[in-house]
């Protein structure tokens, strides 16, 4: 499997340590060159060849659209995770070749807007920086609010306030600091558009709150890159390509399907961008539907599954696919 | 007319009480019915949270009464949209996120508030629109860009530059108007017979 059609060669040119969790780290193309233009929001596809096994992980590129000299991620890394962060901070080495995707922005700003309001939570400051990068370069208006556990894993937080002061917003756990999102979702001037990349309950907070203050659904845009949930093995028919196989207890289907062989189109491999939307042909037994793409009606019809990020628990499946 | 001969050709609904802070009702004429027919399905509490803006137009004095007895926090009855654009404006520009926008009536303004509020950064999807009495048409000229109000024949004679110009479905949500091409270019004396077909 790999990181799609578009695929782009480039060197790691450096690694930073930015704190306890979270590595920076640096991409130029391996054979010179600028790097496909890209706008605030949007994530590559980074393949990592890990012992025989390639891994294929969303990140948001965080450095600025306006330099494309260079791409930059951020990486945090999750000790409890699939192995993709870990991949990335005990191997990738400056110097090292590695491929990534053409860059893909499914969480981008929405520019007729008066206003862009963030909310940040952890390492989901990470889209805000190429956001922020981009509307400074044009003045425009945006006001971003950054919550993290304590000012050590404050992520970028010193950057940020010295680059745009007092539009930056801190919220620190330790410190009792709090977010009154009420009162801030209130107070914005009309044609303000809010933007919230975090952890899943953190935006389902600010999705249910600004609902509530009467903010229309056009107006809210979030990211969040669900990482495929392990689980239970099953095996798939896959029924144009006459394949059967069988998904692992940590592998997702769509992975189960690339190491079939198979290339299926996919963009975000969280369950948000409908790229992997593939039809049920017959099943008996269960879904396990963890994406934000299918309709609660597709989810019940038992005819449709992300493969990305969705699962079965049952007797049989039979995907077109 | 409802249906979408063309992509841009704007589909309206049916005004339905929307979760807000405050609500901002802009009618025109029979438009006011619409707004009467929300009221049956909103909470008590709606339009107290209320600004209704209203030009009655042809319907004169007919729904002034049953708007007012609906209680509105503001009411504001204008001769025009023209007269009516500078309150539109400022209860715009003084508006926070939270209030929800209805427009109720003709096309014409319709498209009109539309393009007010779209400067004003509101998505027009995020709009409860009906419409509701004239199908009256704002046509742009494409030729000389003038602007011609109720249009209600096909063709039409251009008010600014006098082409006589085919009304098409194609419609601009920037100028708020359908556009006019001219309907005769290759022989101005073959003059087709004039219809009336927007009313």
């Amino acid at each position: 499997m790999r990181a799609g059609s578009n695929r782009i060669d480039v060197t790691v040119t450096d690694v930073v340590v930015v704190n306890e969790l979270v590595k920076r780290f640096h991409f130029e193309r391996t054979h010179g060159g600028i790097l496909p233009t890209f706008s605030g929001g949007a994530h590559v596809v980074v393949e990592m060849r890990d012992e025989g096994k390639t891994r294929l992980n969303p990140y948001s590129l965080m450095s600025s659209p306006l330099d494309t000299r260079d791409y930059t991620i951020s990486v945090r890394r999750d000790d409890a995770g699939r192995g993709g962060s870990l991949f990335m901070h005990r191997e990738v080495k400056p110097g090292q070749r590695m491929v990534i995707s053409n860059p893909v922005n499914l969480f981008s700003l929405d520019l007729r807007a008066k206003k862009h309001l963030m909310i940040a939570g952890g390492i989901g400051i990470t889209p805000f920086m190429a956001q922020t990068a981009q509307l400074a370069g044009r003045g425009g208006n945006f006001e971003l609010h950054y919550a993290c556990r304590n000012d050590a894993l404050a992520t970028y937080a010193d950057v940020l306030t010295a680059r745009y002061d007092r539009r930056i917003h801190l919220y620190r756990d330790d410190h009792g600091e709090k977010l009154d999102l009420e009162k801030l979702l209130s107070t914005q001037p009309l044609g303000t558009y809010l933007y919230v990349c975090g952890p899943a309950g953190m935006i389902k907070w600010v999705r249910a709150t600004a609902a509530e203050a009467g903010w229309p659904d056009e107006t809210v845009h979030f990211e969040h890159f669900a990482a495929p949930q392990p689980g239970k093995p099953f095996d798939v028919r896959l029924a144009v390509s006459e394949v059967d196989i069988r998904v692992g207890e940590h592998e997702s289907l769509l992975e189960a399907i690339e190491a079939a062989g198979l290339n299926p189109p996919y963009l975000c491999r969280g369950g948000v961008c409908g790229q992997c939307e593939t039809n049920v042909i017959s099943y008996d037994g269960k879904f396990l539907h963890n994406d934000h793409w299918l309709s609660e009606e597709d989810h019940r019809s038992g005819c449709k599954i992300m493969p990305c990020v969705s699962r079965f628990e049952g007797k049989s499946l039979t995907l077109e696919r | 007319m409802s249906a979408a001969s063309m992509l841009s050709r704007p589909v309206y609904g049916t005004l339905s009480p929307q979760a807000g802070k405050h609500h901002l009702l802009v009618a025109d004429a029979e438009g006011a019915a619409a707004i009467l027919d929300l009221a049956k399905n909103a909470p008590a509490d709606f339009f107290a949270k209320a600004h209704i803006i209203y030009i009655p137009g042809a319907s004169g004095p007919e729904y002034i009464d049953a708007l007012k007895a609906l209680n509105p926090e503001r009411f504001y009855e204008g001769p025009s949209f023209a007269a009516a654009l500078p309150r539109l404006r400022q209860t715009f520009d003084a508006a926070h996120m939270g209030t929800r926008l209805y427009i109720a009536g003709s096309e014409g303004l319709i498209g009109q508030v539309m393009q007010v509020a779209a400067e004003a950064g509101v998505d027009h999807a995020s709009i409860q629109t009906e419409q509701r009495g004239s199908l009256a048409r704002r046509v742009q000229c494409v030729h000389c860009k003038g602007i011609t109000e109720n249009v209600t024949t096909q063709p039409v004679k251009c008010s600014h530059c006098g082409l006589l110009l085919l009304v098409r479905d194609h419609y601009s949500r920037r100028y708020a108007a359908f556009q006019g091409v001219c309907i005769n270019a290759e022989d101005p004396t073959d003059i087709p017979p004039t219809e009336e077909i927007f009313r």
